[in-house]
């Protein structure tokens, strides 16, 4: 049975899409508390010894199962580290869902630096996704630096989708992977910044294996006068194929930098990159307004399909 | 039935559209041309309020929507083809034909917007309309906004430009669909293409910003079909 009051109800259907109890395994975190955690017969979630965090096992096979860690902040005042670490075996095909959501009242940051280390396992497929999501008007902030490890086993297969679009006043994020032969990684990022908020957001891949391939694309939109760093880069130090894209819409008073680099090392390493950051165009506005939208509901439109 | 008064329209003291009075009666195919620089896509874009008039009033349906914005233009009835199409990353196509719809739109009736530009609905529905599509695939389906829109006045501004010329013979196939299901509203088509002159109700020439000939398609069509109001079709391709 889950220990959540309703903040924490809304904040894991923000994060988790959550409405009940899901199917599968979960281990729900409500301040710095477990509230909830099942196990199955193939995933296995334990606390870590010194309670820093906990440790996902996935048998070896398992297929068509799904394990969600929310985690959610409704005190002010809160700041905990905490580290995860996700076993997955070998052939499994699973979907882990994680996030965190913090409403903060009071006057007194709240923090959340979630750790996550992946060790995916020989032709495995993993899809990841963790959302990001804050509430709440106290003159605390709302603070989340997620940190990422993958390690990525031959012919592994990882799709991660990085999501926070609202409310989180600052964040620090950095993800590294490293691809052996034949692994793949889709990294598809949606940040958007309002007030004055920064977000950074670091990414480093190594290709180490041959036949590795990497396709990160981070979209971000900037209102107000936020800030958004993003640092995309993909190394080759095998025969591969790496992707980086930074595109990003700016608005009002905001400010982006894109930083999308490469690094080849090796002679048959394939790297592309791209960056573009503009303001929604005038004719995309003018084109949902001949269909009957008023300027407002285009730019909404324009900006939610942007970070669909 | 639209009606233009004594529109002038100028940018920076140059005068760009010098006293244009036009009527375009309800179930009529109208197709605008003349040579380029003459104020077309200008006339075009006043129409749709993406430009204001300098002077003179737009009246719609007896209605004057002079200083009425795009939005209100477009809830009055009234829909625009761009020369270019708009690509957006992120809105596929079913998007665009829903909100083109009003918001509320089905698979199937998508499917018949999509058929009736030639493309079909599975290959193309869930495709976003950014630079993946061609000049000829957005331009379809910039059309299929138009369809799915049921406007009462429909304005297309060089349907024709930057697409390839085995899409061109299918689109005039659709123009021609048009002028057949016109179900009283009216077309206004910018257009130099003679196949698309050829179907009009009327021809109007408009080349200094001033309306400088008009009439039925048979009376004008010859008078003009040697000049660079007019792109005759392809001999070779005719074949």
């Amino acid at each position: 049975m889950l220990k959540l009051d309703e903040i924490q109800r809304r904040l894991i259907a923000e994060v988790a899409g959550l409405h009940k109890v899901p199917i599968g395994a979960y281990n729900f975190r409500a301040n710095s508390q477990l509230a909830g955690r099942n196990n199955t017969a193939n995933i296995e979630i334990t606390s870590k010894d010194d309670g820093s965090g906990i440790d996902i096992h996935i048998k070896d096979g398992t297929q068509n199962e799904s394990v969600h860690i929310p985690v959610v902040l409704s005190a002010s005042g809160i700041k905990e580290t905490v580290y995860n670490d996700f076993y997955i075996g070998e052939n499994c095909d699973v979907v882990i869902v994680a996030g965190c959501g913090i409403d903060n009242c009071g006057n007194q940051d709240s923090e959340h630096d979630g750790v996550h280390r992946f060790f995916v396992g020989k032709n495995s497929k993993v899809k990841y996704v963790e959302k990001h999501y804050g509430s709440g008007n106290g003159a605390g902030q709302r603070i989340l630096n997620p940190v990422t490890e993958v390690s990525m086993n031959d012919g592994s297969f990882m799709e991660m989708e990085m999501v926070q679009i609202k409310g989180v006043d600052s964040t620090n994020r950095m993800t590294t992977a490293a691809l052996k032969a034949g692994a793949k990684l889709i990294v598809r990022e949606r940040l958007m910044t309002h007030g004055a908020q920064k977000a950074f957001s670091t990414y480093k891949i190594t290709l180490d294996g041959e036949n590795s391939g990497a396709d990160v694309v981070s979209r971000g939109v900037a209102k107000e006068k936020s800030y958004q760093k993003l640092d995309l880069c993909v190394i080759g130090n095998a025969p591969c194929n790496g992707h980086t894209e930074c595109d990003s819409i700016i608005m009002d008073e905001g400010k982006i930098l894109a930083v999308p680099s490469l690094e080849a090392n090796h002679v048959d390493a394939v790297l592309f990159h791209e960056a573009a950051i503009g303001k929604i165009a005038g004719d995309q506005l003018i084109k949902l307004m001949t269909l009957g939208l008023t300027e407002q509901e285009a730019e909404e439109q324009i900006i939610s399909g942007f970070l669909k | 039935m639209l009606e233009l008064q004594d529109i002038f329209f100028s940018v920076e003291g140059v005068e760009i559209i010098r006293g244009v009075n036009l009527t375009v009666e309800n179930n009529k195919f109208v197709v605008i041309t003349g040579p380029n620089g003459g104020g077309k896509s200008t006339l075009a874009r006043l129409i749709m309020g993406i430009e204001k008039p300098t002077s003179g009033k737009i009246i719609l349906d007896g209605q004057d929507i002079t200083n009425a914005d795009i939005t209100e233009r477009a809830k009055l009835g009234v829909g625009f083809a761009f020369q270019q199409p708009v690509r957006f990353k992120g809105i596929e196509v079913f998007d665009l034909l829903k909100l083109a719809a009003g918001g509320k739109l089905t698979f199937n009736k998508a499917c018949d917007y999509l058929s009736a530009v030639g493309l079909c609905a599975q290959d193309y529905i869930k495709r976003e309309v950014n630079s993946s599509l061609s000049g000829g695939e957005v331009k379809r389906i910039e059309i299929a906004t138009i369809l799915a829109r049921k406007t009462k006045l429909s304005i297309f501004d060089e349907p024709e430009a930057g697409i390839d010329l085995w899409s061109f013979k299918h689109l005039i196939q659709i123009f021609e669909d048009m002028r057949k299901n016109i179900d009283g509203g009216s077309i206004v088509i910018i257009s130099h293409q003679e196949r698309i002159l050829s179907i009009a109700d009327e021809i109007i020439v408009l080349a200094d910003g001033q309306i400088k000939n008009r009439g039925a398609a048979e009376k004008i069509l010859p008078e003009i079909i040697n000049t660079e109001s007019v792109i005759q079709e392809c001999e070779k391709l005719k074949r």
